[in-house]
């Protein structure tokens, strides 16, 4: 019997207390804002409040006698150095500070720098700006039409509001579907705009300094190497080249796909520190946050599934249009402009399906970005798990059984969906089926049954979500051209302790344990023994970063890999110690062993010392390796939400009863640290289901833009969540993970709104659109006589 | 603007600037004292990074300016420790993983401090209301909850 992972060594499956813990509960963490340089001064944005508006004059005259400003820069001083405009990351260009025009409320119009934060405030009040109003598009429906006035008039060759029509599928197989279906259903849902807001905002210290010509940029990035590569592309002629600048991304407080793209933010603390030789400091006020940066979804979706009689699948339809506001500045790999929205035939055996995806220039803030989700798997996995709901209804069928009917089954893995993806492991049924018996499912329907009759409403909503996470191979995946690939380093010491190094970036994950537990399951080394850095481009290896859970599937996989490569050195010096053949060596019992002899072996931590002090003859010294992954297919995690609610048919007030998640992520490296990703996750998605959404007036006046209208969940709101888990691993994957930490986000909003309509139905709702708040139901119950 | 030279003493340390009047408290902790635990996670008293005591009492310290501190005793995350001894409430946020990117633990940590010294014994909806005025975007407060109730245990068996 081999010995399999301890407390001590803290390897995989252990749920190993985290490392970061010690310094933020100690107020020992450092976040951008922590960094206080010598001579740092602060900058601050003018914004615009129109939406759209000819920029005719900016006066900065008064702004320059404000004491302590010290320059004020406009788009007419970054066309002097080549700056207005900068990519994003989907190809398309955004103005860096409003270039003749602004296309949304709160974008930035000028950049203040002052010595002090509130002298930099003062400037930004006394800066004058004369705006000519233009017409304001803010329907993206309207925005399609022909006489809509055209946003774009930057792009020569745009001629008309429309950034791309996307399509993927077999439209005549489809069609054939749909013409011999027994039952169809046309569902239209509108999945909001909605935002990340990590508790701390975006924001940056820029360090150029003019004697070397070196940059060090603090900054809140998901994406550090991806980010400076960016900035030697945008900025190398004014001095930002790749190899004297360093992006380090320190504590990062939540990232949630918020800190994937570059802001002007980052680029005007640039320019001020180039043009000033000073370091300079830009964070953005909440209110900044929400208005300006990185929103997510606003797909506007009519989803068809077309089944027999009997609730048999044949087809599905889906036609989105998606609001991305004034510049497209979502962050999709670059061959996938809907991102992984193609997910959406989700975990049912669907024989053909067709897609369509027409995004659409509007005047609202810019993005579209992965918020807590792997490019749109999330729009995608709503509006299959809301169809599948309509479908069960107009079949008639409990949902939980038409689920059952449509599942991919455990025996069609690897399972080829029709709009190409590869799904690489699950069992569906087992995961709902374990959701069910734990909620007591057939209980609840004639607890349902019985309420209705008194008149009391009751819901009870299903979520059978299948993820797509790990973008990915590179054949596929890249953005801006770099392909989706992570690199990891580790040096053994010559005591046999670890340091490691990732290109991705935790923004509260927690890779500084889990990622060292990977290495102490691989190399018998504890975990305590171990230190993970990421963060800093001068000493980290390349990566693309942390967002669309791709950090285990890709860097973790990097991880084990380079740490095996580190054994296959190891165990030629173990040889060499052990004065045996390498072929009669074994890793066994996590030490080299000769094979038989049971009491012959050398620890990693004697090979390590070897290696540094008694290398055999004509090896290299040392221990340490590096390993880029370019992964061969995705992952696909999966799992079954159940929620039960209860509504207050007299005011439309409802309250979360029970919430069962059963989620299915591969082989679980830390149990603690997954079913903390799963209360976060869900928070979210209970969230965005019942209290989300940012809204605009005709005139694009953002309505709630700050923490006191776009509203997060406190403790007292939030339900209590009970977990549970499956456990199929990645075949593809060197030790079976799939990632976990967005699954929850993506589950979960179809459950609860699949739960609303439920309790509502046999009045006739058949859909209610997100955000689902008291006040909605309220309206739909007096609609309907109720209240 | 006026001038005013304040002097506070936090964590058990007498310490004194020069401010502004507008200065936020927030900032004097932060930009004067350098005691960087304390967080800012919005601008309209909504998140309760910035949640610090005063006197004794938790408050927001986005919402008071630095001269409302004038003579006052103030304590943040970084005098929770007595030396090396942890706070049973930091344990507890390490024990039963109460934090995740940990930008929100601070502020969560000494509003659950100001909780536990008026309501040494709370029920967990008592603590759930108490922790009300700070939001965490990671944990789903489960976790934090379970953190307060350890330390509640802990406090009460004089630990």
């Amino acid at each position: 019997m081999s010995k399999t992972t301890s407390v001590e060594l803290g390897g995989i499956g252990q749920a190993v207390k985290r490392k970061e813990d010690s310094r933020f509960i100690q107020g020992k963490g450092r976040y951008v804002e922590d960094f206080y340089l010598p001579g740092m001064v602060y900058g601050a944005f003018v914004r615009s409040p129109f939406a759209h508006a000819r920029v005719k004059q900016i006066d900065t005259s008064a702004a320059m006698k404000v004491p302590g400003v010290l320059a004020v820069i406009t788009a007419k001083e970054l066309h002097g150095v080549k700056l207005a405009w900068m990519p994003t990351l989907a190809g398309d260009t955004q103005a860096v500070l409003a270039d003749e025009k602004v296309l949304f409320q709160s974008q930035e119009v000028a950049f203040v720098v002052a010595e002090s934060q509130y002298q930099a405030a003062d400037g930004v009040a006394a800066v004058e700006v004369d705006y000519e109003e233009l017409p304001v598009v803010i329907d993206p429906f309207k925005a399609l039409e022909p006489n809509a006035p055209i946003l774009r008039t930057d792009k020569k060759d745009q001629k008309s509001n429309r950034i791309f029509h996307w399509e993927v599928g077999d439209k005549k197989a489809t069609e054939d579907a749909f013409r011999k279906a027994g039952v169809v259903i046309s569902q239209k849902t509108h999945y909001q705009r909605c935002h990340p807001a990590p508790m701390e905002t975006c924001g940056c210290v820029v360090d150029h300094n003019p004697a070397t010509g070196h940059t060090d940029i603090y900054m809140t990035s998901q994406a550090p190497h991806a980010h400076r590569t960016v900035f030697a592309l945008v900025a190398g002629h004014a001095g930002l080249v790749e190899h004297k600048t360093r992006v380090i991304a320190p504590d990062i407080g939540g990232g949630f796909g918020n800190k994937v793209p570059v802001y002007p933010g980052y680029v005007l603390a640039a320019v001020a520190s180039v043009i000033l030789g000073r370091p300079c400091k830009w964070i953005e006020s909440r209110s900044e946050n929400i208005q300006s940066t990185g929103f997510a979804r606003d797909y506007h979706t009519t989803t068809e599934l077309a089944a027999t009689k009997e609730g048999r699948l044949l087809g599905l339809r889906v036609k989105t249009v998606a609001d991305h506001g004034a510049f497209n500045a979502h962050a999709n790999p670059s061959k996938w402009p809907a991102g992984l929205f193609s997910i959406c035939t989700g975990s049912y055996d669907i024989p053909a399906a067709d897609v369509q995806v027409d995004a659409v220039y509007t005047n609202k803030a810019p993005g579209g970005v992965a918020y807590r989700c792997s490019f749109r798997v999330t729009e995608a996995s709503y509006i299959i798990e809301r169809a599948m709901d309509s479908l069960a209804r107009e079949l008639k069928m409990d949902p939980t059984e038409l689920r059952r009917k449509n599942f991919v089954r455990a025996d069609q893995f690897p399972y080829a969906t029709c709009l190409g993806w590869e799904y690489d492991s699950g069992d569906y049924h087992k995961a709902m089926q374990v959701a069910l018996d734990a909620i007591g499912y057939d209980a609840l329907r004639k607890e349902q049954a019985e309420k209705r009759k008194k008149g009391e409403l009751m819901g009870i909503g299903i979520s059978s979500f299948t993820e797509i996470v790990g973008a990915g191979p590179r054949s596929k995946f890249d953005i801006l051209g770099l392909s989706m690939n992570d690199g990891v380093e580790i040096r053994v010491h010559p005591t046999g302790t670890v340091l490691a190094r990732t290109g991705v970036k935790s923004q509260g994950q927690g890779h500084e344990t889990t990622f060292a537990q990977i290495i102490a399951e691989e190399l018998g080394i504890p975990e305590s023994n171990i230190t993970l850095e990421e963060g800093d481009t001068d000493t980290a290896p390349y990566g693309l970063g942390t967002y669309a859970s791709r950090s285990t599937p890709v860097a973790g996989a990097a991880t084990a890999l380079a740490a095996r490569r580190i054994r296959e050195k190891a165990k030629k010096i173990a040889a060499y110690l052990l004065e045996a053949s390498e072929q009669d060596i074994e890793w066994k019992d996590y030490q080299f062993q000769v094979k038989g002899v049971p009491g012959k072996a050398k620890t990693m931590a004697e090979v390590a010392f070897a290696a540094y002090t008694n290398p055999p003859p004509g090896m290299e010294t040392g221990l340490e390796t590096s390993y880029y992954y370019d992964p061969p297919n995705l992952t696909y995690p999966f799992g079954t939400y159940v929620c039960v609610l209860d509504i207050d048919s007299k005011t439309g007030e409802f309250k979360i009863r029970r919430f069962v998640a059963v989620d299915d992520c591969g082989t679980i490296i830390n149990p603690m640290v997954v079913d903390g990703q799963i209360h976060g996750g869900l928070t979210e998605g209970f969230a965005i289901a019942t209290m989300q959404e940012i809204r605009f007036d005709e005139q694009g006046n953002c309505l709630n833009g700050s923490f006191m209208d776009y509203l997060l969940p406190t403790a007292v709101e939030t339900p209590r969540w009970e977990l549970g888990k499956t456990v199929t691993p990645s075949p593809h994957h060197p030790i079976g993970a799939k990632g976990v930490g967005e699954s929850p986000n993506v589950g979960s909003p179809a459950a609860f709104v699949n739960a609303f309509v439920d309790a509502l139905s046999h009045l006739g709702v058949k859909n209610i659109d997100m955000p689902v708040t008291p006040w909605k139901i309220w309206r739909i119950l007096r609609e309907k006589g109720v209240a | 603007m006026s001038s005013h030279k304040v002097t506070v003493t936090i964590n058990g340390q007498k310490r004194s600037a020069e401010v502004e009047a507008r200065m936020l408290l927030v900032h004097f902790i932060r930009d004067y004292l350098r005691l960087t635990g304390t967080h800012v996670g919005c601008d309209t008293t909504s998140c309760g990074a910035c949640t610090v005591l005063l006197e004794g009492q938790a408050v927001k310290s986005c919402t008071l300016f630095a001269v409302q501190a004038e003579g006052k005793t103030l304590q943040t995350v970084e005098g929770l420790a007595q030396g090396t001894a942890l706070h049973p409430l930091q344990e507890g946020f390490k024990e039963h993983h109460g934090l995740q990117c940990g930008f929100c633990t601070p502020g969560m940590l000494m509003s659950a401090a100001g909780l536990l010294s008026r309501n040494p014994r709370p029920s967990e909806e008592e603590i759930r209301w108490g922790i009300a005025g700070n939001l965490c975007r990671c944990t789903g407060y489960q976790n934090i909850v379970k953190a307060v109730q350890f330390a509640s245990d802990k406090m009460a068996k004089g630990g």
